[in-house]
């Protein structure tokens, strides 16, 4: 499994309707922390469990869902966390 | 002084405190940089700024500090605010301005 499919894996968890999941490493090209694909993403998550809760406790959902990815191997995730009646 | 407190007293000690890598001048990320572009947009003139590439303490205690992973993060008036993503969705809605002149 790359860390592109561990990511959609571990997010499962959260019930997602929709998990968009772009990988823009090659926007980052040569900058430090950069490796050749897999590094940098940007996360549109879509989930019921989202709705009534502020950006910083759906921010820590994901990371929480992600657990060990997050800490020592993705280098940069941006987060766009919506509920259903969000979109 | 342990590194939790030397956090504590800095986000306490100013109104805007930024964690960030790299400075202002020449942040070292990008998530860095766009944090520091949207307080400009937002009129913030004094912003108090860590980089956390200088000190490998703080770098691992401010993420223990708001329980949140990643780096930057912002805080306003001792309280933390969020990472990039979210300080920039709360600029869109006008939320972070509001929360800045309070």
């Amino acid at each position: 499994m790359n860390l592109a499919e561990s990511i959609q894996a571990s997010l499962a968890e959260l019930e997602p309707i929709s998990v968009e999941l772009r990988d823009e490493s090659d926007q980052h090209l040569g900058h430090a922390g950069w490796k050749a694909g897999g590094s940098h993403f940007r996360l549109t998550i879509v989930s019921a469990r989202f709705a009534g809760r502020d950006r910083l406790s759906r921010h820590r959902m994901v990371y929480d869902a992600l657990g060990p990815l997050i800490r020592e191997h993705i280098h940069a995730l941006a987060i766009h966390a919506l509920a259903p009646d969000e979109l | 002084m342990d590194v939790q407190q030397r956090i504590k007293e800095q986000v306490e000690s100013h109104p805007v405190v930024l964690f960030m890598k790299g400075t202002p001048q020449f942040p070292q990320c990008g998530f860095s940089a766009s944090v520091v572009e949207v307080l400009k947009a937002c009129g913030v003139r004094e912003v108090h700024t860590v980089n956390v590439l200088e000190d490998p303490e703080i770098r691992q205690g401010i993420k223990d500090y708001a329980n949140w992973p990643t780096i930057p993060q912002l805080y306003v008036n001792g309280e933390f605010v969020g990472g990039a993503d979210i300080v920039r969705e709360m600029a869109q809605t006008g939320e972070l301005q509001k929360m800045l002149e309070a």
